[in-house]
């Protein structure tokens, strides 16, 4: 029986055998053999991701991040903060304890790219937002070990130095919108002041922000000077929207408690 | 190097490098207020330097023998020093960003030395700088011998290592500047991306171009390994790294995909790097130089056949176990896990082939640590790939991913399988490349091979140990029902095997050095002999170029 069983198997390996032995006669065969047989893999599975309407929930109330949540963002990206920190709670019944409502997909939809990460050496920071106050994320930025004696995280100190550079903040906001980011012409245009109005809440900017953002957005001295926007303003601004851009999750899963 | 151009070819190639420092100076202004403008010198010094090497030997006389008559081996040669090179580089790395980890002061203050700009220089400088190089080298070398066919032209090869090496440095550079797009081995911003992708295209025409002139009717083994690295690595390059520029004038861009589209797309592209660079290419040279060594044919082509088409088919769909019990859709997920463990299949195919070739030959892997270099790797091929398949299943993966297991496979794999490879193919190759009788100290090589032996069992064994015990301490709860440790705790637990981690690092580096030195004394010191039979032949000559498989 077990014979039986393998015979077409062999069958199909003689085969595969033979044809092999004609094509590895003629290096163009064997490129398109390699193309063919590589690509039907990532097909099956990629392709459905962007056609199937179930892989990303909807909700309408899904917010996009203010230019200086993205300038953040894009701090976070150059310091290769994902190296050691995920976005992405899982699952499972100790990390959604340990963490909150596990992610869903809406929440890293206008995410390019995306910062699930692979490793955790730190923990995980999808529902950092308005767990710590500003102050303490800038000293923990400033210096970890000044908080949490056993960290082994790098220390940024030179964040609260370094002026936030916004006149590249329009054509970020423009890239982001040809990706599919719903930024609207506004939005792009007051890219740089709306970044200096959730700074500086006390300049003249900062109603501009509340009208194009929302009401609900947060603005403040992030890094807790009151003269210039520093690029750990827009780092902190970004921590602390980590999670907060829908409640979705928290309306799915109203068991997990904090 | 220079005297086997013609002058029609340095002038040609004075042209392309001079258009390359036309490009660095036009990036250079373009960019002046953004890191790229940095990019723009180095690219515009880069080829400068080589214009200038060119210009100086323009007027050198002509190459006067008849040069189809011998293999074009400079480029090779080139191309395994600076593997070599950018081993050390990418070790030292290593051992430092580990360092990091156990004493987080090590930085010293200033903004491009935090391990997370510094953590990419050490992964992209082993993986392309000393994997790529010696994967370019070997490659050349290989497809040569195995064709008994010179190379069609004395420029692409050059090209294509040079050009290789340019993307490594403004790679390696820019992660310290902070220009990063922070996809996992896809770290190159825009513009290097798409260099890369003219290099990798000249890569794949001269390949076929030299298979095209061969005088064997069959292609080598070896040479259906390399395509498929080649080739593939292309379309994941191309597909995974498709971005919007914020702007013509800055290093920053968007990925077109978002979310968990970028997340699939990302890891089908990570896992296959492993695959197609750090599998298949690898592949080619273990099938080459390992029956070379142990002179043995091959065991078994019909295994050779059936390995290679499982890899190409198989390893292309498991980039989703890397996204278990997230918001990934559940199919995608079980798609990848079942197909991660069928690979198990191909890959021990693999593994079983080599070290059944060395059936009759276990006494030279005894006394000759070239062979043994080369046996240890087929080994750890195949306990990273059994290991692999293992973490793929669900619930062991959901205990290895986001820990130090994960970094520990992938150690075992880079250090015990690649690395390994290659220290045991470079020292079968330099003596026939540079026309020596043996490697200038057998002892190094020895040491080297013990070293990295050693190197590699302590930092494993750290890793998998700290990354279970962070695994399971992060879902122990205690008797009421909560959570035992705090994350602290388990960051707690991990020092004293970072610290072991860093020591067998620095190990393994100390290995990579001395590999360094013996095969830069192997040149200078060790005589010339005269090569019995390295050169093209026809089909009709009667010294196989490989040894016959079947």
């Amino acid at each position: 029986m077990f014979k039986k069983i393998l015979k077409p198997f062999a069958r199909l390996f003689e085969f595969q055998a033979r044809t092999h032995y004609r094509m590895e006669r003629h290096s163009m065969a064997l490129t398109f053999g390699i193309i063919i047989a590589a690509s039907i893999g990532g097909i099956v599975e990629i392709a459905p991701l962007f056609t199937i309407d179930d892989t990303v929930e909807t909700d309408p109330d899904m917010r996009v991040y203010t230019p200086l949540e993205q300038a953040g963002r894009d701090i976070y990206i150059r310091e290769g903060c994902y190296a050691c920190h995920s976005q992405m709670i899982r699952t499972l019944r100790d990390e959604v304890e340990r963490y909150g409502p596990y992610s869903l997909a809406v929440e890293s939809q206008y995410d390019h790219p995306m910062l699930w990460g692979s490793k955790r050496t730190g923990p995980d920071l999808a529902r950092l937002g308005d767990k710590y106050s500003d102050d303490w994320q800038v000293r923990h930025l400033v210096n970890p070990r000044d908080l949490v004696p056993e960290s082994v995280m790098p220390q940024y100190a030179f964040l609260l130095e370094k002026p936030l550079r916004t006149d590249d903040l329009s054509d970020r906001l423009g890239a982001l919108r040809a990706v599919g980011v719903p930024y609207t012409d506004e939005m792009i245009l007051n890219a740089a002041d709306d970044a200096a109005g959730q700074a500086l809440p006390d300049g003249d900017k900062a109603d501009g922000v509340f009208e194009r953002y929302g009401d609900a957005t947060a603005i403040r001295y992030f890094d807790g000077r009151r003269d210039r926007v520093t690029e750990m303003d827009a780092l902190v601004a970004y921590l602390q929207i980590l999670g907060k851009l829908t409640d979705l999750p928290a309306q799915m899963q109203p068991i997990a408690e904090e | 190097m220079m005297s086997n151009l013609t002058g029609a070819e340095r002038t040609r190639a004075m042209m392309i490098t001079g258009l390359g420092a036309l490009i660095g100076l036009v990036m250079a202004i373009v960019g002046r207020n953004d890191p790229m403008g940095a990019h723009g010198w180095i690219i515009l010094l880069f080829f400068a330097v080589l214009f200038f090497v060119l210009g100086n030997a323009l007027y050198d006389p002509e190459p006067t023998e008849d040069r189809g008559a011998s293999y074009y081996d400079d480029p090779t040669k080139v191309g395994i020093i600076l593997a070599l090179v950018w081993a050390v580089v990418g070790m030292s790395m290593g051992v430092w960003v580990a360092s990091q980890l156990a004493w987080p002061d090590l930085r010293f203050d200033a903004a491009w030395s935090s391990f997370g700009r510094l953590r990419p220089v050490h992964t992209s400088g082993v993986i392309f700088g000393f994997g790529g190089n010696a994967l370019i080298a070997t490659s050349y070398h290989i497809m040569q011998r195995t064709s008994r066919a010179r190379m069609p032209d004395q420029i692409s090869p050059w090209f294509v290592l040079l050009g290789f090496n340019l993307f490594c440095i403004i790679a390696a550079s820019g992660y310290i500047m902070g220009i990063t797009q922070s996809k996992e081995y896809a770290e190159p911003e825009w513009y290097a991306d798409i260099w890369l992708v003219i290099v990798w295209v000249v890569y794949f025409i001269l390949y076929i171009r030299t298979l095209a002139r061969r005088n064997e009717p069959h292609i080598y083994v070896a040479n259906w390994y390399y395509l498929s690295f080649i080739l593939v690595v292309a379309i994941l390059h191309i597909v995974n790294n498709l971005a919007m520029p914020a702007s013509l004038t800055g290093a920053k861009s968007y990925s077109l995909f978002s979310g968990v589209q970028d997340a699939m797309t990302q890891w089908w592209y990570g896992h296959n790097a492993v695959a197609f660079f750090l599998t298949t290419g690898f592949l080619g040279m273990l099938y080459y130089f390992l029956p070379k060594r142990a002179e043995r044919p091959i065991y078994s082509y019909r295994l050779s056949i059936l390995s290679f088409w499982g890899i190409v088919f198989f390893y292309i769909w498991v980039g989703s176990h890397h996204l278990m019990y997230t918001a990934l859709p559940h199919w995608v997920q079980t798609l990848g896990m079942t197909f991660s463990i069928m690979l198990l299949v191909p890959s021990w195919a693999s593994a079983g082939n080599a070290l059944m070739t060395l059936n009759g030959a276990w006494h030279k892997v005894r006394d000759d640590a070239t062979l043994r270099f080369m046996m240890v790797a087929a080994v750890f091929y195949g306990l990273s790939t059994f290991e692999g398949s293992f973490m793929a299943i669900r619930p062991v993966n959901g205990l290895s991913h986001y820990t130090d297991w994960t970094v520990g496979h992938v150690h075992s794999g880079a250090m015990g399988w690649v690395a390994m490879i290659t220290f045991g193919s470079i020292y079968a190759l330099v003596p026939v490349l540079w026309r020596r009788e043996t490697m200038y100290s057998w002892k190094a090589v020895e040491w080297h091979f013990w070293l990295a032996l050693t190197g590699t069992v302590i930092y494993v064994f750290a890793m998998w140990n700290s990354g279970i015990i962070q695994g399971l301490m992060w879902r122990t709860y205690n008797e009421a029902g909560t959570l035992r440790y705090s994350f602290v705790d388990s960051l707690v637990a991990m020092h004293p095997y970072y610290i072991a981690r860093a020591f067998g690092g620095l190990l393994f580096l100390t290995g990579a050095c001395i590999c360094l030195w013996n095969v830069v004394m192997t040149i200078r010191r060790v005589p010339h002999v005269a090569p019995s039979l390295d050169y093209p032949t026809s089909s009709e000559a009667m010294e196989p170029a490989v040894p016959v498989a079947e």
